[in-house]
């Protein structure tokens, strides 16, 4: 019983840090806005929204990868992945679920664009360079 | 040596700790996160004593006994001391580190002053029943700690993105930490829960690497958005 307990309460507060802890990586992005080409290539209108995500992700794919972004960005996509399940989940139920799930999802998918912004920089380098050679 | 999956997670943990001492050397971080860096090299040098005692005296010896559990209040030292020095820069603008700095050290005193009173009345071995009783306690005063750390941080709005995420890494350590430990008495006859235990020691040196990666020391954040549930 105090197994169970302590099981459950634990569990609870490892949620409420991983929370913060995804937070703290898409807060950090926060502070970089899109740029223009950005903007461009995945028809963000000034200000992400969850559902353009998906879509980041996929142009992400196509760009050469950085190492650098790769664990911050599996771990933001982990994090996606869990909104999603809560809105499913729990929306029903109660709406403000639902606004701060999509509201996350907004965060989420700014995080992966400004990703996206950094590729499409180290791609023109990498083309400048090879035009150089 | 360990083998399977045991040996998978140990070079896991000891690549972890080596690329985090490394990038702190590289990224010149070393001494300003020194108790972070002295813990995960206690746990490198840790983990290879237990692996050299494991293979030549075997896993129900007493040198490994004694040393597991002698070793296990040593990191638990440590993983404290690096808690209380995360505090004292969440606290260094309110001039506040030494107080902290005491207040640590009485804390230290005080859990050790009562593990002994716990003790005092055992027949076995007082040192080794004394390591596991202080290595509890501490644990569980880390525990707490973290906790008041994480709303120290909030409520003192801290911006510095690599001690927002050290003190969250932290965080998520002790809180799953704690959850295997309960899954551990609740559910001990699946195998998959004793891998547990040795998979979380690799996560501290992983995502402080990361930490250390991915934001230079002068990276900020708005403090607002750290609040799980805004209100």
């Amino acid at each position: 019983m105090m197994a169970a307990f302590i099981l459950a309460f634990s569990l609870l507060t490892l949620l409420m840090f991983f929370v913060s802890y995804c937070r703290s990586l898409t807060a950090s992005s926060l502070q970089k806005s899109l740029t223009e080409e950005v903007l461009d290539v995945t028809g963000i209108q000034a200000k992400a929204s969850g559902r353009d995500y998906t879509r980041v992700i996929q142009l992400l794919h196509l760009c050469p990868d950085r190492h650098e972004d790769r664990s911050g960005l599996q771990i933001v996509g982990t994090y996606y992945s869990f909104l999603n399940l809560l809105d499913n989940l729990f929306a029903k139920l109660s709406p403000a679920v639902h606004d701060w799930a999509e509201e996350e999802r907004a965060g989420c998918a700014h995080f992966a664009a400004v990703a996206l912004g950094r590729r499409i920089a180290l791609n023109r380098e990498m083309l400048a360079q090879q035009a150089e050679l | 040596m360990p083998h399977g999956i045991a040996l998978v997670i140990w070079l896991l943990g000891m690549g972890a700790g080596v690329c985090f001492v490394a990038t702190s050397l590289i990224h010149g971080s070393f001494l300003r996160y020194f108790f972070l860096n002295l813990y995960v090299l206690f746990t490198l040098a840790v983990d290879v004593c237990r692996q050299y005692i494991l293979s030549n005296f075997g896993i129900n010896s007493p040198e490994y006994y004694y040393l597991y559990y002698y070793t296990d209040c040593l990191l638990i030292i440590a993983l404290f001391i690096a808690v209380i020095s995360l505090a004292t820069k969440v606290f260094e603008e309110l001039q506040l580190a030494k107080f902290v700095r005491i207040l640590a050290a009485l804390l230290l005193l005080g859990t050790a002053g009562f593990s002994y009173a716990v003790v005092a009345q055992s027949t076995e071995r007082l040192s080794t029943v004394f390591a596991y009783e202080l290595s509890q306690n501490l644990y569980f005063v880390g525990l707490v700690l973290t906790y008041l750390l994480w709303g120290a941080v909030l409520k003192l709005q801290e911006s510095r993105t690599r001690i927002v995420q050290m003190v969250l890494s932290l965080g998520i350590y002790f809180s799953a930490y704690a959850a295997s430990y309960a899954l551990f008495n609740v559910a001990s006859k699946y195998q998959v829960v004793q891998y547990l235990g040795p998979l979380l020691g690799c996560f501290l040196p992983v995502s402080w690497s990361l930490t250390m990666l991915r934001h230079t020391e002068e990276a900020r954040l708005t403090p607002a958005r750290l609040v799980a549930v805004p209100r």
